[in-house]
């Protein structure tokens, strides 16, 4: 890779349990030369391999705790980077089992482009299991593209009738879930058929590999367009210099772009000051945009500490949003208690007033009235919080419409969430 | 709907780590950054530099010293966290082998599994609630399962089958008394970012990572460096080879490999064409079983 602009693409893999998720992404690696002769010979001294003699078990090259080869299942997101020249990867296996969600929630979150795998050989009329249904709602409520892959064809001899019922299927949940034009590939992840490059094994398919669908991704919105939005998350003091004695605020740009000179607001009661100097390590900045770690200095002593939000253009705080959640505590939501919402740098004090609805993995319909949260569950939530949030919507702005929820007496992460509406 | 920033790769990969350094910082009471003179630590405190000057730094930089160090590695410590004005704690694993804390199976056995006791030592006498480390995903398939906030438990141990759910870029660095975090800001990090970064921002490293000419015998697939802790056994042959390191770490388990690269450019070529892993094609101390590094960090290794 040269240091050059790459686009960069993160990709998660989904589906349910040996699917074949690890075997995928270790067919990816391995045929991309993206994996070194040492970890190869490492892969066929395994233990616990699965493979025939003389072969592989790639699920290896992701599945690298010793519970998980002893059990051939992914427990936790594994991380692993490779480059083409056009594109440098990030691909992130995650596990299949419902046990293991919020892992899986995890490695999505981090992930612009989700590949959903199916069994093309388990499928009973072409009815598709619960863990497909809930990770492909969850990939795409996460704001992920979503790549269906049609995997272990060769177990239905690369029959295109049995390929087109399983499109079938993944086309009506897509419309349900409002994915439009999803690709869908028939793979075979163990041989590498149409992984890396297509093969000849289904000549009736016309869609390219797995991996030029992945690298021809759109770029999306380019954050540095949307409006800006700076959380604090340091208050620098600097001392000494007359010219230096006062106060900046240290944090990454979550989206935007800011100029020395422009107006900027503070907080929920939108105290407008001016930016005077932008600064980072070596270099005085004229402007700064979505990504950069910078330090912004202020015309006047503005009074914000670390959470508090610097904006331009419209921003819509409020006390009451909407949100999807997904829970991922072990312990149930509690509607008496009190969870902290963190966005960006910022932890406000939250409740959560009402459960508008609960999917039905089994059919992804809504279920309606007061439920418990439990674990796994995916559901509409009406919120409250003690001081107003900014209630950008996630669609529109991931890096500000994200939070999660933490139960302050365990610390445990509760909940990731996603901004709606606001009321 | 897909989002992205325009900056280029290595600037993407900074600011991140800016990011997670301050949160790290402003999430904790009692902070440290393990420095140990390393390539990748040195990249770490580059990267501290950054997020905090022209403060100070917010933490302590803190060794964890096996007193196996390769010639020029601890001067090269000292000297960096003097120039730069930053204070330095090292622990010694030689402090818990009096103590006995750590007993070695003979006087000249690795101590590099005894860090780990030497490391939890030094966070319980300093109180430490956070450590800072340059540790890598591309490292090591147990650390590429590893969380950026790594919660561990009071024992100092991982527990990799129940991580705290990490969601994008928010980190809960929430803590139970006695429990600390390890946090790794270099975590989406290559071994040829880190180089091509050192290159980019000039840092200086010690001299033993470039080509120089050094007594190894040959062991198996390595070139195992002769030193006072690891001498040449009787009658094998000592050879005088142009060598560099691409990891330095305890003398007992580190080898360095052949190569003529005299500079960070022409370790970034060969580090583009290399068919063995950093870690593979260096350290002893993976090899002693397929699950070594997760064992270790049960066990509170960083």
């Amino acid at each position: 890779m040269t240091q050059a602009q790459t686009k960069l693409v993160r990709i998660v893999t989904a589906g349910s349990v040996d699917d074949g998720k690890s075997t995928l992404i270790g067919r990816i690696l391995h045929d991309s030369q993206a994996l070194m002769s040492d970890q190869v010979d490492a892969l066929s001294n395994a233990r616990f391999s699965r493979a025939e003699e003389g072969d592989l078990d790639l699920s290896f090259v992701t599945d690298g705790l010793e519970s998980e080869r002893e059990q051939g299942i992914t427990i936790d997101v594994a991380y692993r980077y490779f480059a083409t020249p056009q594109t440098s990867f990030i691909v992130i296996d995650a596990p299949g089992h419902e046990q293991y969600t919020r892992n899986m929630v995890t490695g999505a979150s981090n992930a612009d482009v989700a590949i959903v795998l199916v069994d093309a050989s388990r499928l009973h009329q072409g009815a598709l299991k619960v863990q497909t249904r809930r990770h492909a709602t969850i990939a795409h409520l996460l704001g992920l593209k979503v790549v269906f892959a049609v995997n272990k064809m060769d177990l239905v001899n690369w029959s295109q009738k049995v390929f087109l019922e399983v499109e079938e299927s993944l086309r009506r949940l897509s419309r349900s879930l409002g994915i439009t034009n999803p690709a869908i590939v028939p793979i075979n992840a163990r041989s590498g058929d149409n992984v890396v490059s297509k093969s000849h094994a289904a000549s009736w398919y016309e869609g390219a590999s797995l991996l030029d669908i992945l690298q021809s991704q759109g770029e999306g919105t380019d954050l540095s367009e949307l409006p800006f939005r700076f959380s604090i998350q340091r208050v620098v003091r600097v001392d000494g210099h007359t010219r230096d004695a006062q106060r900046g605020y240290a944090g990454r740009i979550a989206s935007g772009q800011v100029a020395v000179g422009e107006e900027v607001f503070v907080g929920p009661n939108r105290r407008p000051t001016k930016i005077s100097r932008i600064e980072t390590y070596d270099q005085s900045l004229e402007r700064a945009e979505a990504g950069q770690s910078v330090t912004l200095y202020t015309e006047d002593e503005v009074d914000a500490a670390r959470g508090d939000l610097l904006t331009r253009g419209e921003a819509t705080y409020a006390k009451r949003v909407t949100a999807d959640l997904c829970w991922l505590d072990d312990q149930v939501w509690d509607p008496r208690r009190r969870y902290l919402l963190q966005q960006g740098t910022a932890n406000i004090t939250a409740k959560i007033e009402s459960v508008l609805h609960i999917r039905d993995m089994r059919d992804l319909s809504e279920v309606r009235g007061d439920q418990a949260l439990k674990l796994n569950d995916i559901a509409l939530v009406q919120l409250q919080t003690q001081t107003p949030i900014l209630a950008d919507l996630f669609q529109d702005n991931p890096k500000t419409g994200a939070f999660i929820l933490i139960d302050p007496d365990t610390n445990q992460t509760a909940a990731a969430g996603m901004i709606r509406g606001a009321t | 709907m897909t989002f992205f920033s325009r900056l280029l790769h290595l600037d993407r990969l900074e600011s991140e780590a800016i990011y997670i350094l301050r949160e790290a910082a402003a999430q904790s009471r009692n902070p440290a950054l393990l420095f140990s003179g390393g390539k990748d630590s040195a990249v770490l405190l580059h990267l501290a530099l950054k997020a905090f000057r022209p403060e100070r730094l917010p933490f302590p930089l803190l060794h964890v010293d096996t007193g196996h160090n390769f010639e020029g590695v601890t001067q090269f410590r000292d000297e960096t966290a003097a120039r730069l004005g930053e204070r330095l704690v090292v622990a010694h694993v030689e402090e818990s082998i009096q103590r006995g804390s750590v007993r070695l199976a003979s006087p000249t056995a690795s101590r590099n599994a005894a860090q780990a006791v030497t490391l939890l030592e030094a966070i319980e006498t300093h109180g430490f609630d956070l450590l800072l480390g340059g540790a890598r995903r591309d490292e090591d398939k147990a650390r590429a399962k590893e969380r950026v906030f790594s919660h561990r438990d009071a024992f100092g141990a991982w527990n990799p089958k129940s991580q705290r759910p990490e969601l994008w870029d928010l980190y809960n660095g929430r803590l139970q008394t006695g429990e600390n975090f390890r946090v790794f800001p270099l975590s989406n990090w290559t071994e040829l970012d880190i180089w091509t970064y050192i290159e980019r921002e000039k840092i200086a490293l010690p001299s033993l990572y470039f080509a120089h000419v050094r007594p190894v015998v040959r062991d198996g697939d390595y070139w195992r460096p002769v030193t006072p802790v690891t001498p040449a056994a009787e009658g094998q042959l000592v050879e005088n080879r142009l060598v560099r390191f691409r990891t330095v770490g305890d003398m007992t388990c580190t080898c360095p490999i052949e190569s003529n690269a005299a500079d960070v450019s022409a370790i970034i070529a060969e580090t583009r064409l290399s068919t063995l892993s950093e870690r593979g094609a260096t350290r002893m101390d993976d090899k002693v079983n397929e699950a070594a590094m997760e064992r270790r960090k049960r066990e509170g290794y960083f």
